[in-house]
């Protein structure tokens, strides 16, 4: 049994214009010390998806199972899952500015949390825990900056009392939501070596969520692709990087700056927006924006299925179609003019 | 910090100057021949220009302007025009009467409004939101006399043809001299000082609330696995306070002497009343102390907001 395995989650919101089906059916699992990274540009449902597993979205309609060491966390109530929540999973998330209290010293908010899951933890105890976890996120006179106010530290600073916050309680699962999009390229790479060698030394399971798969190329284990609601691949970091069957994926790693090409190494843009979640697109959410549209993708929804071992992806093209090479563009070109003339035939 | 004390109340010096300086230019502009009516209406024309000389109204404006400014500035608000009394003394009568009236309704006003301002916005367009924005909207707009009426028509006319004699409006009474007349005679004119005020203050609680609240630090809070209630309450009240504490001091401030309407009805001997009678009475001298005690009460309010705000915000520095 994994640490926590979701099956078919689905979130929807009712609102004025209609129900916006932000989540359509996600699927994943992850185990202690593992790191799963979900990608997928904004609205793709990839915050949202964790955020309900944490009890985080009042309002929303949950559908699907989310076993947490073998309990489902959407039945739970909400007492049950608020004693999860920072103890067992913490979250990090995207602003550290906005997510901390602006009117609370750091230390206090740290102690706070462990107070709140430890009643019979002192004060005092609780203090130097979190002098303790502020040093260990590489906060300088942690003794000193335990009574700092937030907009006495600066941005990667704050990140790290988050993440020490996180730690606090040694959770078995940590969720970062997007936990290095606010921060400097710089501070970006410490944040991110921070995490990888604090969930090393810790043993924590990491869902690391972002929009850039420059963030998790050297962090995730397996990496989940949603579009539009629903995981469009699946698989682990080096196929995913090397061997894309999805062209949503190929899409995504060609719009990545790769630093090592020359002047002339342009970025490829996805064209298109993304779709609306309220009337997603028949078919294949992403055929609209896609260069191998099949006639098939317009009215067949393809399922998310197994192209390699431990490989799955959901397109219409054949499953030897992966990776970015040149030959590999060729067959999926070759693929698509058959398809149409099966079409039309 | 004590330098931002010093200069603002520099600042509020200049700020009194200002208020009583333009009072003291408009009663000149338009004066109520306070003569005339001090002498009654059958005296000679020597007669009242005899009470003008000794009341120094025939020196020229910037002679008594100047007397004026003289006699404020060393503390001596001199002599009503018609009671012939020192109007500090007049003043000191009054005040107690306003600051009970004007911080009892405080008190039910702020927590009536803070915490239906909460519940609102922690249950959105529930029932009792629903319900407490209909009060509101008679709140704001009932006419202040009329909910005094009302209030008292029910709990002094009809509770007293039931036999029920709780509350008793009438003249100001000590709480020192009498606690249980000095209720009775209040809490009727709190309740109708305070339910004109406790809609805005619903209104404000509820809006900093929701906006608080869907602040990412609450987020934060929630992940945490904080209780719901240390959730709204420690982490988003305390953060939507701020605003409505600011409004507070100056409506706190502003208060004395404009609770006219609420002191006549209930017949409470107040500033506010002698505001009425000195402006029908053209005297000036009143006029104008009741003028300088109230802006300086919004003064003093003021600042203590200000310094105030520097502890309920950290990030407020005061230079």
């Amino acid at each position: 049994m994994s640490l926590l395995e979701v099956t078919d989650l689905k979130v929807s919101f009712n609102t004025s214009d209609g129900v916006v089906q932000a989540v359509r059916g996600v699927t994943f699992s992850i185990d202690r010390g593992q790191t799963l990274g979900i990608v997928g540009e904004s609205g793709s449902g990839k915050s949202v998806s964790t955020q309900t597993l944490m009890g985080l979205t009042p309002g929303a309609k949950v559908g699907g199972q989310a076993l947490f060491e073998g309990q489902d966390l959407l039945t739970m109530t909400p007492d049950q899952l608020r004693r999860i929540r920072g103890s067992q999973i913490s979250m990090i998330f995207q602003d550290p500015l906005s997510s901390l209290h602006p009117l609370y010293k750091v230390g206090w908010q740290i102690v706070e949390m462990i107070k709140a899951h430890e009643p019979g933890v002192s004060k005092a105890a609780a203090r130097k825990r979190a002098i303790e976890l502020l040093g260990m996120v590489g906060i300088p006179q942690p003794d000193r900056r335990v009574d700092d106010f937030p907009h006495q530290f600066s941005g990667g600073m704050r990140q790290r009392a988050m993440i020490a916050m996180a730690l606090a309680l040694n959770p078995k699962l940590i969720i970062a939501d997007e936990p290095t999009t606010a921060l400097d390229a710089t501070v970006q790479a410490q944040i991110l070596d921070l995490m990888l060698r604090l969930q090393r030394e810790f043993d924590t399971a990491l869902i690391m969520i972002t929009h850039d798969l420059g963030v998790i190329a050297d962090l995730a284990d397996d990496v989940l692709v949603m579009y539009a609601g629903k995981p469009v691949e699946h698989t682990d970091r080096r196929t995913l990087y090397y061997r894309p069957h999805h062209p949503y994926t190929a899409g995504l790693l060609r719009s990545i700056p790769s630093g090592s090409g020359g002047r002339n190494d342009r970025l490829v843009p996805i064209p298109g927006q993304p779709p609306s979640l309220i009337s997603p697109p028949s078919g294949c959410s992403f055929h609209p924006r896609c260069a191998y549209t099949m006639d098939r993708c317009v009215v067949e929804e393809p399922p998310l299925r197994p192209v390699a071992d431990r490989h799955r992806s959901a397109c219409w093209l054949p499953d030897e179609a992966v990776g970015l090479s040149a030959e590999v563009e060729n067959l999926r070109g070759m693929a698509v003019d058959q398809g149409r003339k099966e079409a039309s035939a | 910090m004590f330098r931002f004390i010093i200069r603002r109340l520099l600042f509020g010096i200049l700020v009194l100057w200002l208020v009583s300086s333009t009072v003291f230019g408009l009663l000149h502009l338009s004066p109520t021949p306070v003569e005339k009516m001090i002498a009654g209406p059958r005296a000679s024309a020597a007669t009242v220009a005899l009470i003008r000389h000794n009341l120094g109204l025939d020196r020229p404006f910037l002679i008594q302007y100047w007397s004026f400014l003289k006699n404020t500035f060393t503390g001596d608000l001199g002599y009503s025009y018609v009671t012939q009394s020192k109007v500090a003394s007049l003043i000191a009568d009054r005040l107690p009467a306003t600051l009970w009236l004007v911080f009892g309704a405080a008190v039910l006003w702020f927590v009536g409004g803070i915490t239906t301002g909460v519940l609102s916005a922690t249950k959105a367009r529930g029932l009792l939101d629903r319900v407490s924005t209909v009060f509101v909207l008679i709140g704001l707009s009932i006419p202040p006399f009329l909910m005094a009426l009302l209030l008292l028509f029910l709990f002094f006319t009809k509770f007293g043809d039931w036999g029920i004699h709780l509350f008793q409006p009438g003249q100001y009474v000590s709480p020192l001299a009498d606690p249980t007349m000095f209720l009775q005679r209040m809490i009727l004119p709190w309740l109708a000082l305070a339910f004109l005020i406790v809609a805005t203050y619903t209104r404000l609680t509820r809006g900093s609330m929701m906006d608080v609240l869907s602040e990412d630090y609450i987020r934060t809070a929630r992940a945490k696995g904080l209780s719901e209630r240390r959730v709204v309450y420690r982490h988003g009240l305390r953060a939507a306070l701020t605003p409505v504490i600011t409004q507070f001091g100056v409506d706190l401030g502003a208060l004395i002497g404009s609770t006219i309407v609420t002191e006549k009805v209930f017949g409470l001997q107040g500033i506010g009343q002698l505001v009425y009678s000195s402006i029908v009475q053209g005297d000036t001298p009143v006029i104008l102390g009741v003028t300088l005690l109230t802006a300086l009460f919004v003064v003093v309010a003021n600042l203590i907001v200000d310094i105030g705000y520097s502890f309920l915000d950290p990030r407020v520095r005061l230079d």
